[in-house]
């Protein structure tokens, strides 16, 4: 069985493979900015009661904290919410992003089933955890009955072989698989992720991974959980409270992908669609008005470190505004206690409050005609801002490598030495 | 709800995204009018007001890829869309559409066939979609699927359960 077929079979109840429908009980139940609208299904359809307010999760991260009364009336009926049912995961708007917080406070066990109101749920993947976006009113419905159907998924192999060359990082190899494969190259399926270079990977670059593997059209994936999982979950989670769940042996593959690391080079994405990928040389030299280092795809400390890395002693182009929104609080806090984000700062950044942040458009809004280099996972017409402006997405190292230069420009130049 | 949908076709290419169905900044609202106003503005003029004489989409692959955000089935209800035909659907918009009430089907030899402007007829009890007298046969729902979409979405549908077992 592969790992999709294992964890759903466990959460069913019963032996089920790809392609049986299944109504599963999740561990877990995100909600984000969204948990207002959940809760106004809920009154209106009369409902008093949760199925397990222990399985509950609910972070405050896009648009926080409020700019507006109505986002501060959303959020309050948010908080009220999470303190009437007494629902004890709550994280209000200092926290961070929710994929993030969640991994970081020991709530995502491997070997989990979790759902939530964003579709980068499948960044639990990254811990060996089942994660899928659903929307509000389902949410709602989950909260109630505990449970949803669930298609179980064909699974796709992805075997990532040698090591990525300097300069060239997991969301290179996402911009590539996503260029190759298209928006839909693994619509409704699983991945699960193998070979020699993931073991080497950081929780960081698997997290990177399992999050853009949603720009395929996944419905989950997977990096199978190893002593590095171990290693993240120590402190955060009783290794007695989960069980890595592995693939067997017989696993049924649909389909097998293998990529030589060491043949990728950075990549871009162009506008208005993820899957409209180049290498960086052939695009280099575009204007950029504005750089933006967040996400849940790509604002982790080692996301920071990488940019300080590039940017220390350097200046970003005078023509050219950078904002740093942290992940989470505590990479804020990390970035803070070893200068990464002073170093930032210095070097001409802005960092504002851990959270969504400009991805989710928060702040940093193009104008007509504006041009934005991201680290963020969607590259969609007018979603920073003006229809008429573009945003293009790469690694924190192309990113950093242009802003200095104030144009799109090749990280490698800047790790001659 | 009826078995037949019948009206014109609105033509979309592939990828269709939720954020073109309806920007993020307007996830502030929930209730079909308000974001029908915006619904598919980022594509520019004549956006979304244009849409609102036709009666069905039919688009490309991967419709309503990207975010989960359940209100991309809403606005296009707002709009007074009566239903979706795609060569195929990104598995949250179809997720959220059956939950809103808004009846979809994929039917890629349909994609190839229709142009704007079209008239079709859906049946949803036989599976297929007339178009100039040639039919397109689609997968039926199963019967969970229509019980929800008979109701109007889940959360009518959740309301039922729940008065069922109060009784």
């Amino acid at each position: 069985m592969t790992i999709a077929e294992k964890i759903l079979s466990a959460r069913a109840g019963k032996n089920s493979f790809a392609g049986e429908i299944v109504e599963a009980y999740p561990d877990l139940v995100m909600s984000h900015t969204a948990t207002w609208r959940s809760a106004s299904v809920m009154k209106r359809i009369g409902a008093t009661k949760l199925y397990d307010p222990d399985r509950l999760a609910i972070v405050l991260d896009h648009i926080s904290p409020a700019k507006t009364e109505k986002y501060a009336t959303d959020q309050q009926t948010s908080r009220n919410f999470a303190r009437d049912n007494g629902v004890t995961k709550f994280y209000d708007v200092d926290s961070g992003i929710a994929h993030l917080v969640l991994m970081e406070a020991g709530h995502v066990a491997p070997g989990s089933l979790i759902v939530g109101t964003d579709s980068h749920c499948t960044i639990y993947g990254s811990l060996g955890a089942l994660g899928t976006g659903i929307g509000y009113t389902e949410v709602t419905s989950v909260w109630i009955t505990g449970k949803l159907w669930l298609k179980v998924p064909e699974t796709f192999r992805i075997v990532l072989n040698e090591s990525f060359p300097a300069g060239v990082y997991a969301k290179d190899l996402m911009l590539h698989l996503i260029g190759t494969l298209g928006a839909d190259g693994c619509g409704y399926k699983s991945v699960e992720y193998y070979g020699t270079a993931v073991k080497n990977l950081s929780i960081s670059e698997r997290m990177t991974m399992t999050n853009l593997s949603m720009e395929m059209g996944v419905k989950c994936a997977f990096v199978p959980p190893d002593e590095k999982t171990a290693e993240y979950l120590e402190g955060r989670m009783d290794p007695a409270r989960y069980q890595p769940v592995l693939a067997s042996k017989d696993a049924v593959y649909e389909r097998d992908i293998e990529v030589d690391l060491s043949k990728l080079e950075p990549m871009v994405a162009c506008p208005h669609e993820v899957e409209n990928t180049k290498p960086v040389g052939e695009v280099a030299g575009t204007h950029i008005d504005q750089v933006f280092l967040g996400s849940c795809a790509n604002a982790k400390y080692e996301d920071l470190v990488v940019a300080a890395g590039i940017l220390k002693g350097r200046r970003v182009h005078p023509g050219v505004r950078m904002i740093i929104t942290p992940g989470s609080k505590h990479i804020m806090l990390e970035a803070m206690n070893s200068g990464v984000l002073q170093t930032l700062m210095e070097s001409g950044g802005l960092v504002t409050n851990p959270g969504c942040g400009a991805c989710a458009g928060d702040g940093g809004t193009l104008a007509d005609g504006e041009v934005c280099l991201s680290t963020a996972n969607r590259n969609f017409i007018g979603r920073m801002g003006s229809n008429k402006s573009q945003i293009y997405l790469s690694s924190p190292a192309t990113l950093a490598a242009s802003a200095i230069k104030g144009v799109i420009s090749d990280p490698r130049e800047f790790m001659a030495n | 709800m009826a078995s037949f949908i019948e009206g014109r076709v609105y033509k979309f290419g592939d990828n269709i995204n939720s954020d073109i169905i309806i920007p993020g900044r307007y996830l502030i609202y929930i209730d079909r009018e308000q974001l029908a106003k915006h619904a598919f503005e980022m594509l520019g003029e004549g956006f979304p007001d244009k849409l609102r004489s036709f009666d069905i989409l039919v688009a490309g692959r991967n419709f309503g890829c990207g975010s989960a955000r359940e209100q991309a089935a809403t606005a296009i209800q707002g709009l007074g869309i009566k239903a979706v035909v795609a060569a195929s659907f990104a598995r949250t918009f179809y997720r959220n559409a059956i939950n809103d009430g808004l009846p979809i089907m994929e039917c890629p030899a349909l994609y190839e066939a229709v142009r704007e402007g079209d008239e079709i007829r859906i049946d949803l009890d036989a599976g297929s979609i007339s178009l100039a007298g040639v039919e397109y046969s689609f997968p039926k729902m199963p019967e969970s699927v229509r019980k929800i979409l008979e109701l109007g979405g889940l959360a009518e549908y959740l309301k039922t359960q729940l008065t069922a077992q109060s009784k």
